[in-house]
């Protein structure tokens, strides 16, 4: 008997601590619920808070813009910004399509800019006739405008 | 019997009529099937190299839609010069069975002899199959960029011809070839 009343004693031992887990387990995913839903609510997509079946704003076309005496300098030793278009010009191994106009030869004829003194000069200080290798990709540091607004409003203004 | 005769003579002129529209159309057509874009590359010599760099021009994809196809530049318009260029593709096909280009590399080594040729074939025409779609008298030059129409007065003045300034706008310009030396209107011209 007494073996017996020692397990049943057991038994309700047992269930007891399995209903306390139950209960703390259900507690915890009630918290965890809630905690999720308050987080939810402060995240928000990088699209913005459109709806998902809308559309997104189509943002306005930018063409590369022809500025008719080039863009003025931000900061002192700038690579100057180029103000025309270059899709027909090509940089490759055989030809640089920007020195048609831009080079030592060729700037008086085409009133375009020279290509700066500095670029005809290696990296170990000697000065060619033609232009360094390590400045051969103009685009590299020149780059065409579009004119876009900056996406953050900033007070920045260039030197004068 | 004069009337059988006669009948004879119908006969043969119909036969001739007949045959001459079959033969004649005929031949138009098979010329017509080698002066379309599919023709030339179906070539890999010309689908792997020229035809890549098309491409990527002005002439290929544009605002308008307008696109020019190989024989728009290369094959005349006029019959009697269509006929001639024909002609002297004979010589292309001889070159295709020797293997002269058929690599890229090897197509690289001769592309500024090949293209010197194209150039000096335009130059002699008076860049006669850029002229098919642009001329100078259906040229709004206040439309055009202001050094565009500065060079293009100029061009008038002095008797350019297109190909003088505009060379590799379709294809990649060869390596060894500065386009700083070669500005119309220099001494050595």
């Amino acid at each position: 008997m007494g073996l017996l009343m020692n397990s049943q004693l057991m038994f309700r031992a047992m269930m007891e601590n399995e209903m306390k887990k139950t209960i703390l387990v259900m507690m915890a995913a009630v918290l965890t619920l809630f905690f999720t839903a308050s987080a939810m609510s402060e995240v928000m997509s990088l699209r913005g808070n459109s709806d998902l079946n809308a559309m997104a704003e189509k943002p306005a076309k930018k063409t590369v813009q022809s500025i008719k005496g080039g863009i003025a300098r931000s900061y002192k030793l700038q690579p100057p910004m180029t103000p025309h278009t270059v899709d027909k010009y090509k940089i490759n191994l055989k030809n640089n399509g920007c020195l048609k106009c831009h080079s030592e030869k060729t700037y008086k004829k085409e009133k375009s800019p020279k290509v700066g003194d500095s670029h005809y000069i290696t990296r170990d200080g000697k000065t060619q006739s033609t232009i360094s290798s390590r400045r051969y990709f103009c685009n590299q540091c020149h780059a065409t405008q579009m004119g876009a607004e900056p996406l953050v409003k900033n007070l920045f203004e260039g030197v004068k | 019997m004069s009337n059988g005769k006669r009948m004879g003579g119908f006969t043969l002129i119909l036969i001739g009529i007949v045959a001459g529209i079959v033969l004649w159309g005929g031949f138009n057509t098979a010329m017509e099937a080698t002066n379309t874009e599919e023709f030339c590359i179906s070539c890999h010599e010309m689908e792997q190299a020229v035809y890549q760099e098309l491409q990527e021009t002005i002439h290929f994809s544009n605002r308008t839609g307008v696109r020019a196809t190989c024989p728009d530049c290369h094959v005349p318009k006029e019959w009697v010069h269509k006929i001639i260029r024909k002609i002297k593709a004979s010589n292309e096909l001889y070159h295709k069975m020797l293997g002269t280009i058929d690599t890229v590399e090897k197509f690289e080594e001769k592309r500024l002899e090949l293209a010197q040729n194209v150039w000096k074939e335009m130059k002699d025409t008076d860049s006669r199959e850029c002229r098919n779609c642009h001329n100078f008298d259906s040229m709004d030059f206040d439309r055009q960029a202001e050094r565009s129409a500065d060079r293009h007065d100029e061009a008038i003045d002095a008797g350019y011809t297109c190909i003088d300034c505009h060379k590799g706008i379709a294809h990649s310009l060869p390596a060894g070839y500065d386009p700083a030396n070669d500005l119309p209107g220099d001494p050595e011209e």
